[in-house]
């Protein structure tokens, strides 16, 4: 039986204390402090005399109605939903692959995570290197083998930028998706796998009335974990794109670094890191009920 | 005998007073090194710059050490890659642990200077007597000098000499010479001509000598003398004389397009003269940046970086910080940084000796005489002007928008708030 009072419980509760008071003192604060920032007019002034004073919602209305607003949010909602689904599938096929045990598997599989395992930093620089117009090796590749005569003009071009920071992000992405989804392959009961070749199922339709059903609880949380680390993807931009060119490939997470540290508009940057914050947490909470779903499966 | 509850009071308490004995502990710890009595002995100052690479980061520290001694002080030297160097200064700002010498980018200055952090240079009776107006006003933030720059640079036109006598092209001296030279220069995997045209302030900065000289000022961008400017990029670009990559290109970058052999010409600065030096193969030279129509004034904007003494909680080193900054800033001292990186003394007579010791410098020592700094206008406010500068730049080279248009938006943004 649990003692619910006296020391058991005063010791309980100073279990919880350092997890609590670390969440409260690295999350927490910076949490409302941007909250509060993104109602100040906070700039590199502020920092030496700490003096911000309240504007209301001017930084708000400045930011929410400027075109540059709408513009870097639909980015966002692009390149998170072309990225998410790009790794998720090409992870879901590589999962699916790996399932099956054949020679040199396990090594492969562990060469699949070297996109994980790289920093971002290198990854973006490498592929911006790879995807020059002139000296890249993805337009030799294309014009070798007479796919295209000028090449592609991947980071030149408005229309095709966006498309190359997904591809960067797609790369990097897929190591955790098939992870996840390899890992939730393992554990489904390979009983079912085999009545259902008994009953004659192919692999497709394996795959659809027995892979699938029983993946989903996974896949929804693949799917949510995605988004979250998608929609604030800042360093791959920053590397491969810079946000241009002419700001095709600008998202609420680049712009906000641009006004909070290369025009030092703190209390404006603070709105869009609202923002993505406010996102990030509709799909966190999607995610827990998802996980509780999950769970309760 | 202790009763339950009183038992959980005590515990409570001994927690709470471990808590406060570790806080105090970390506190006086973090009072202990930070300031000291006013009386003690100065026998070290800190000092700050961005000068990480590292022969530039050996070269600056000797002379920090040099001039440090004569002070009677130890320097103790941190270097910070460029693009960190202001958010550290302002997270140092806001916890009062500044270092004792601070080394800003001219165009950051009056930014600093806004918040109050810096200490005005008159009051140290620093001797600023023979520095040229135009570099005077890169430190200063209204109407008082905050920093002095013991040399400064601008940007220049380098170009491969081998290169430029094989296609029979001699040196372009105005835009039409350029848009010719470049078209003639341009071969199956190599390019005439190559900017910084990427969406950064680098780009803004090497498109200030185009605007300046044709008439632009960027207090009004959306003027025909600045469509004129943005217009010769955009018929580099067009004509196939210039890649299009230089939208993702940074000064660096276009340096090693130049040193690839890639491209024929390249606007650069003078920085950029040990790499270039460095590599055997390379018969470059290099000219002053080409003006519209020829007897044209020059005007191109005013680089390198200001030292400054920030506020902090003791006098005694600031004093120390500022005899050092002095040191930087005499004669000799400026003369040997100069020549160590090629770039020009901040005094005009020392910068004329200059020019007859070092023959190849003189372009840059030519140009910085009529050079401006890009914020002796805007002050504050040029963030946001070069803003509007690599927007436009960026619209009009991807065929966004016409040079007009991208302009009239650029004005829009340098304005804005």
């Amino acid at each position: 039986m649990t003692d619910l009072s006296g020391p058991g419980r005063l010791a309980r509760w100073m279990f919880v204390l350092p997890a609590a008071a670390c969440l409260l003192l690295f999350f927490g604060y910076p949490l409302v402090k941007n909250v509060v920032m993104s109602f100040q007019q906070y700039t590199t002034t502020t920092f030496y005399t700490g003096a911000a004073p309240f504007v209301g919602l001017l930084n708000y209305s400045r930011i929410l109605s400027s075109e540059l607003f709408s513009e870097a949010l639909a980015n966002t909602v692009l390149f998170t939903a072309a990225s998410v689904l790009g790794q998720f599938v090409i992870g879901l096929f590589l999962a699916l692959f790996f399932q099956r045990r054949f020679p040199l598997s396990g090594i492969l599989r562990g060469l699949l995570l070297l996109p994980w395992l790289m920093p971002l930093v290198v990854t973006g620089t490498t592929w911006r290197r790879m995807l020059d117009p002139e000296t890249g090796a993805v337009n030799a590749l294309l014009r070798g083998l007479h796919l295209s005569a000028s090449g592609v003009p991947w980071l030149t071009s408005t229309s095709h930028a966006l498309v190359s920071v997904i591809v960067v992000s797609v790369w990097v992405g897929i190591p955790f998706n098939t992870v996840i989804l390899h890992s939730g392959l393992q554990s489904l009961p390979g009983h079912l796998f085999e009545a259902a070749k008994l009953d004659g199922a192919g692999p497709v339709r394996s795959f659809r009335h027995v892979t699938w059903p029983l993946l989903r609880p996974v896949v929804s949380v693949v799917l949510v974990l995605d988004v979250v680390y998608t929609v604030k993807v800042l360093d791959i931009v920053l590397v491969v794109t810079g946000g241009g060119p002419a700001d095709a490939t600008e998202t609420a997470a680049t712009r906000a670094y641009e006004l909070s540290f290369q025009q030092f508009e703190f209390g404006r940057g603070a709105v869009l890191g609202n923002v993505l914050i406010a996102l990030s947490l509709l799909f966190a909470l999607v995610y827990l009920r998802v996980d509780r779903r999950a769970r309760n499966v | 005998m202790i009763s339950p509850a009183g038992r959980r009071a005590w515990r409570v308490s001994t927690h709470l007073a471990a808590i406060l004995a570790l806080t105090s502990a970390i506190t006086g710890c973090v009072d202990g090194s930070g300031v000291e009595s006013a009386g003690d002995e100065v026998t070290s100052i800190t000092v700050l710059d961005y000068y990480t690479d590292t022969s530039e980061h050996a070269q600056w520290n000797d002379m920090l050490v040099t001039c440090g001694k004569a002070a009677g002080v130890k320097v103790e030297h941190t270097s910070v890659p460029p693009a960190s160097l202001v958010p550290r200064v302002l997270r140092q700002a806001s916890s009062r642990t500044l270092p004792d010498l601070l080394m800003l980018d001219n165009a950051d200055l009056q930014q600093i200077a806004q918040t109050g952090a810096l200490t005005p240079l008159e009051p140290y009776g620093i001797d600023t007597s023979g520095i040229s107006e135009g570099i005077l006003s890169a430190g200063t933030y209204e109407g008082e000098v905050y920093g002095l720059a013991p040399y400064v640079s601008t940007v220049a036109l380098f170009y491969n000499k081998d290169m430029l006598a094989e296609a029979g092209v001699t040196v372009p001296r105005t835009w039409d010479d350029l848009k010719r030279a470049a078209a003639a220069l341009t071969r199956s995997g190599r390019y005439g001509m190559a900017v910084d045209a990427s969406a950064t302030f680098e780009s803004s900065w090497q498109f200030l000598p185009f605007l300046w000289s044709n008439g632009g000022h960027e207090r009004q961008l959306d003027t025909p003398q600045a469509a004129q400017a943005l217009q010769l990029w955009v018929d580099l670009v067009s004509s196939g004389s210039m890649s299009k990559s230089v939208l993702n290109w940074t000064q660096a970058e276009v340096h090693d397009q130049f040193a690839a052999g890639r491209t024929a010409m390249m606007i650069n600065g003078p920085w950029r003269i040990p790499a270039l030096n460095a590599d055997k193969d390379l018969n470059w030279g290099v000219a002053p940046v080409p003006v519209p129509r020829t007897g044209q004034n020059l005007i191109t904007p005013l680089g390198g970086e200001v030292w400054t003494v920030p506020q902090g909680p003791s006098k005694a080193r600031q004093q120390k910080a500022a005899q050092v900054l002095a040191c930087l800033n005499d004669s000799a001292n400026m003369l040997a940084l100069a020549e160590q990186h090629f770039t020009v003394p901040s005094r005009t007579e020392v910068a004329a000796r200059y020019a007859e010791q070092n023959p190849s410098s003189a372009v840059f020592v030519e140009s910085v005489e009529r050079a401006r700094s890009r914020t002796e206008e805007l002050g504050v406010r040029w963030p946001k002007a070069a803003t509007g500068i690599y927007t436009a730049i960026q619209s009009a080279l991807t065929g966004e928008q016409t040079p007009e248009q991208a302009l009239r938006h650029a004005q829009q943004i340098a304005t804005g708030d």
